[in-house]
């Protein structure tokens, strides 16, 4: 029984209690007769203040408030995946199941199903010794993933005593370990987890895998290590969902925790759905197998959105401990700032830029360090990825949180209107983008996929940006009066952002790229670059070499070349020999 | 339950603190009985609806939704009603008229309540929503070809004050509801009209043409206008969305709600903010107002097993034509795309001034195609888009270079943009278009460019609808209006 006191004051998300009875700070709180959840956030001596997760309306003063005597926490067991969330780890679906079509204050659900049995395979016996972080046992949790039953972090000792294989709940013993000071702890498959304080880990590695996603601009021009943190700024519209979408789909962590932080609630359903149906390339199961949604849509109450992107982190962490390679789609971390803010406001804060209070900067240094390659306590690795979308208001990159942001990761996906105005998808904008990792992830590149790689990459963003700069004087006289080499230059620059930089989602050739391919397309086009490059040299005029249809084939190879069918990529080499072949001859 | 506190201890414009008050939650709503002036023992008392937004043991903050003036601090008893704000439901509210409150004052009498319901509704739970797929037809072009309504969707339309978005709205609710007789097949139709802060002429407006199209019996009008209270505007669009949920998943209708002005929504809500001496964040508005915002325009959408929807169409006027303004920039982000108004293009008498490029449907990509309008769609769409992008840059260029200093590419550019403003955001107030003629004159108007600049157009859809719409007579164009028939036949088969 934890502490007692009654509410005094009440506004908003935010209630008061008279005195102080001597709750702890972050200590989760059940507040009110319907017993709302909430956590203490502030401590005077004469006023107790805990921000309520639950929309506070019809709570009066005199209600009781009882401590739960631990911090605010995630419960940690088989049973996570597969299943979508709000912001505090209560599964909707079981709310739904009582509270119908729309959530009900006070719903009382436990965060995992307590009934259900998982068939469980022990992995120690007696007399071994066991530390934090050691698999006890595996529970192949969905067809895709298989759970790994750890000593909660703190906890060490010998075995001794063992349940046989078999099916368990998540709350049966399953090991006894003696402790060094003799006393015996059972262990079951729970475990629970402040979500504000990062789980311990043996070592951290640098970052020098790519998340692989089968996108080609973030691939090639602008990879994200594993372990790594990535931000997407953009406007509305600009297509930070859709992008956040695709990377879900098909990048290779293990996976996959979609935080859907103040956003739309039909997109939540549009992703439960739609991945329940699309089938996981590598494993050939549903992708939700490895997915967990937590969705606190914009019109859950904002306390929850605050603590929903604690949530998803600390599930990474945990399926991090076990192995394996988790990211996380925050979507978005400015509804998250916005929470900070409104909560801020209500506690009567003293505003720093725009509003937002002043620790917002060190708030979200402390969320995206959370991020990393790490050897685990069990001496497995793992890595927590976050790709965070941002909200910039006004879609006016200056302002505070893409600010903020921008100082703590390391690679910058900046999203940009014209290019969404004109349909270009992915509308990365080429030029105000840029990754860190290049150079961390070069080695990798050179051995997993070819040497020339970083060389063909570096090639291509140069073109790119001798492009824009052409463009400044074309935007001034017209594309007409441009000497030959510039025109082709223009012409390859088109060919690299159509044929190259757009990508369709909707494609089913074209939506996920393996990186062999992404090369060869590369290659490819600055063949046909270099060709060009001599037969302009040659004096022929650009006009002549647009008479020929080889750069609407290039441009098509996307959709040409089956992913699967690289041979192809021969003919495409082919041809442009001959094109040169036939110019040279015709006109030289 | 009735005590009666007699006195305040504080009003400050529409706020009033009432110490004392035992028992009292946040949210409830209290019913102030002001004494008229000097009337003595038996003067008229007035009643005064108000809700509780701050409280802190036994000091209420209140704030009222009428008009404060004649109370004062001595004449006025407070009651607790013991209910957050409610309201009378029941099938009988459609074609009647109420206040901002969802008090009748069209004269004919209370409604008889089937129901009661907490305007604050509650949050839909993302696992029993039903994602939107079916789409409305409005019969404009721009809106169908290129950012298409869907039923459950919340789409607002960013207009600027002087700018036809009214009669956009009108025209909308006329063709999207009532403009087709083969409508039968599909569930009920009605409407919901909030008004927050409008001027009379506006809702005088929608009043009328409701009833010059016939559809005044399937509207229920919630008035809150420009000189009502500004407290009064904050629970408007609370009570016609809570009209708008019990009729769509009580009665299994499909309503079209349409929200008009949400940039004075949000005036009011900066206004009683600044009273409550909350710190301001963005141009003074408060903090919460992305939550407040969202609490609304989620309220739209569909829930899994019920035969009904609620869409929404709110409108907002950005202040000076700025989309970066918080109002609309929030909104943007809640909402599921925008249609934008242009003042360039209404200069020009274009009608609907639709600027399609910043205009976005986000469920579009799900509701069209093969299966629900014309396979063609989306690419036309993505092509259009795309040209008509590459047309802004054209006029740049020309107006440094003049326009006969362009390449012929360009030139025939401009000629396209031209056209597309003309002929395909362009059409008459009273004009309903199918989907296949909204999607053969984009054909059309391609044809100015050439055939090598469709870029954007699967080569097989090219190949089957690119000589099919060319100045089409004949077998190719009867191939057409066949399509045209079949698709526009299912286009109204529901779920």
């Amino acid at each position: 029984m934890g502490i007692r006191g009654t509410i005094y004051g009440v506004n908003g998300p935010i209630i008061t209690i008279r005195g102080n009875l001597g709750y702890r700070m972050n200590e989760m709180a059940y507040v009110g007769e319907k017993r709302l959840v909430g956590e203490v956030i502030g401590l005077t001596k004469d006023a107790t203040t805990i921000q309520v997760y639950e929309e506070t309306s019809g709570l009066r003063p005199g209600e009781p408030v009882e401590g739960a005597g631990h911090a605010i926490s995630v419960t940690l067991a088989p049973g996570i995946l597969y299943n979508i969330f709000d912001g505090i780890e209560r599964p909707l679906e079981k709310i739904a199941e009582t509270g119908g079509a729309f959530i009900p204050r006070g719903a009382q659900v436990d965060a995992l199903d307590r009934e259900r049995l998982w068939q469980t395979h022990i992995t120690v016996s007696v007399g071994d010794r066991v530390m934090s972080g050691s698999i006890i046992a595996e529970v192949p949790e969905t067809k895709s993933i298989v759970h790994k039953v750890m000593l909660p972090p703190g906890t060490e000792g010998e075995v001794i005593r063992v349940q046989p294989d078999g099916a368990y709940t998540i709350e049966q013993e399953l090991v006894a370990i003696r402790t060094a000071d003799g006393r015996e702890v059972p262990l079951s498959m729970t475990q629970h987890w402040p979500i504000r304080t990062p789980r311990p880990v043996a070592s951290r590695y640098p970052a020098d895998r790519p998340l692989v996603t089968g996108q080609r601009i973030l691939d090639t021009l602008f990879p994200i290590a594993k372990g790594g943190t990535a931000a997407l700024p953009g406007g509305f519209g600009t297509g930070k969902t859709m992008t956040q979408h695709q990377l879900a789909k098909w990048c290779d962590a293990d996976i996959i925790i979609y935080i859907g932080c103040g956003e739309r609630g039909n997109e939540m359903t549009n992703v439960l759905e739609e991945f329940g149906e699309l089938v996981d390339p590598k494993s050939g199961n549903p992708l939700m197998d490895r997915t967990t949604l937590i969705a606190n849509t914009s019109n859950m109450p904002v306390a929850a959105r605050e603590a929903s992107i604690y949530t998803g982190i600390t599930l990474a962490e945990y399926y991090r401990d076990m192995g394996y390679h988790v990211a996380i789609m925050a979507d978005s971390t400015s509804r998250w700032a916005e929470a900070l803010r409104e909560l801020s406001g209500r506690l009567e804060e003293m505003p720093a830029e725009e509003g937002f209070p002043a620790y917002l900067a060190s708030r979200l240094s402390a969320f995206y360090e959370r991020a990393g390659y790490v050897e685990n306590l069990n001496g497995t690795e793992g890595s927590v990825t976050i790709i965070g979308a941002v909200s910039p208001q006004g879609g006016d990159f200056s302002e505070p949180v893409t600010q903020n942001t921008k100082r703590f990761v390391r690679c910058f996906l900046a999203l940009d209107k014209s290019l969404a105005y004109a349909r270009h998808y992915p509308a990365i904008n080429w030029l105000t983008s840029y990754s860190e990792y290049v150079k961390d992830l070069s080695g990798w590149y050179e051995t997993h996929v070819g040497s020339s790689f970083i060389d063909c990459r570096n090639r291509i963003l140069n073109i790119l940006t001798t492009e824009n700069r052409l463009n400044e004087i074309v935007k001034l006289i017209g594309s007409d009066v441009l000497p030959d080499d510039q025109k082709l230059v223009l012409e390859i620059a088109r060919v690299i952002r159509l044929g190259f930089l757009q990508q369709n989602a909707f494609h089913a050739e074209d939506t996920f790229v393996p990186m062999e391919k992404q090369l060869r397309m590369m290659e490819v086009i600055l063949h046909l670059y270099d060709r060009c490059k001599e037969l302009i040299d040659r004096n022929m005029p650009m006009a002549l070499l647009r008479e020929s249809d080889v750069f609407e084939k290039i441009i098509a190879i996307k959709y040409d070349v089956p992913n699967k069918e690289l041979g192809m990529f021969a003919e495409y080499d082919a041809k442009i020999e001959e094109f040169y072949r036939y110019l040279m001859e015709t006109n030289a | 339950m009735s005590i009666e506190y007699m006195g305040l201890s504080e009003i400050n414009g529409p706020l009033i603190v009432v110490e004392g008050v035992k028992g009292a939650f946040y949210d409830e709503i209290v019913e102030f009985s002001v004494k008229e002036e000097l009337g003595g023992a038996n003067a008229a008392e007035k009643k005064k609806l108000g809700r509780i937004v701050e409280i802190s043991e036994d000091k209420a903050v209140i704030q009222v939704f009428e008009s404060t003036s004649e109370m004062s601090l001595l004449n006025t008893r407070t009651k607790l009603t013991g209910r957050p704000m409610e309201i009378a439901l029941s099938e009988e509210i459609l074609g009647r008229t109420f206040n901002g409150l969802g008090e009748p004052i069209d004269g004919l009498g209370a409604v008889r309540a089937a129901e009661y319901r907490d305007v604050n509704g509650q949050p839909m739970n993302p696992c029993e929503r039903e994602y939107p797929r079916n789409y409305i037809r409005t019969g404009i072009s721009a809106i169908d070809g290129l950012t298409t309504l869907i039923r459950g969707q919340k789409l607002p339309i960013f207009s600027g004050n002087g700018l036809p978005h009214d009669e956009l709205a009108a025209q909308i609710v006329e063709q999207a509801s009532l403009g087709d007789a083969d409508d039968g097949s599909d569930g009920e139709f009605a409407i919901v009209f909030a008004a927050m802060g409008v001027k009379y002429d506006v809702a005088e407006y929608f009043k009328r043409t409701f009833e010059e199209c016939g559809a005044s019996a399937h509207v229920a009008m919630f008035l809150n206008l420009s000189n009502d209270p500004v407290a009064e505007r904050l629970i408007t669009p609370k009570v016609a969305l809570t009209a708008a949920e019990y009729l769509a998943f009580e009665k299994n209708m499909h309503i079209l709600v349409i929200l008009t002005d949400m940039t004075s929504y949000a005036e009011a809500m900066r206004e009683v903010s600044s009273l409550k001496g909350e710190i301001p964040s963005r141009k003074g508005y408060p903090g919460y107002l992305y939550s407040e915002l969202a609490a609304l325009y989620e309220r739209a959408g569909i829930v899994k097993g019920a035969k009904g929807s609620v869409t929404q169409i709110p409108i907002l006027t950005m202040p000076g034509d700025d989309i970066t303004h918080p109002i609309p920039d929030l909104t943007g982000y809640i909402t599921e795309g925008q249609i934008v108004l242009e003042r360039a293009l209404h200069q020009k008498n274009i009608y609907p001034p639709i600027n399609v490029l910043p205009s976005l449907s986000r469920l579009m990509k799900d509701g069209i195609g093969e299966k629900y309008t014309r396979e063609d769609h989306q690419d036309v769409a993505n092509q259009l888009f795309s040209s008509y992008a590459r047309v802004g840059e054209a006029r740049d260029l020309a107006s440094v270079i003049g326009e006969d200093e362009l390449s012929p590419i360009d030139k025939k550019y401009l000629e396209f943009g031209t056209a597309f403003e003309q002929e395909f955001v362009g059409q008459g107030r009273n004009e309903n278009r199918t989907i296949a003629q909204t999607l053969d004159i984009g054909w059309r108007l391609l044809h100015i460019l050439p055939k090598e600049e469709l870029d954007r157009i699967d080569t097989k859809i090219l190949e089957k609808y690119w000589d099919a719409a060319n100045v089409g007579t004949g077998e190719a164009q009867a191939a057409i209006t066949e399509k045209q028939e079949v698709c526009h036949g299912s286009e109204y088969i529901s779920d």
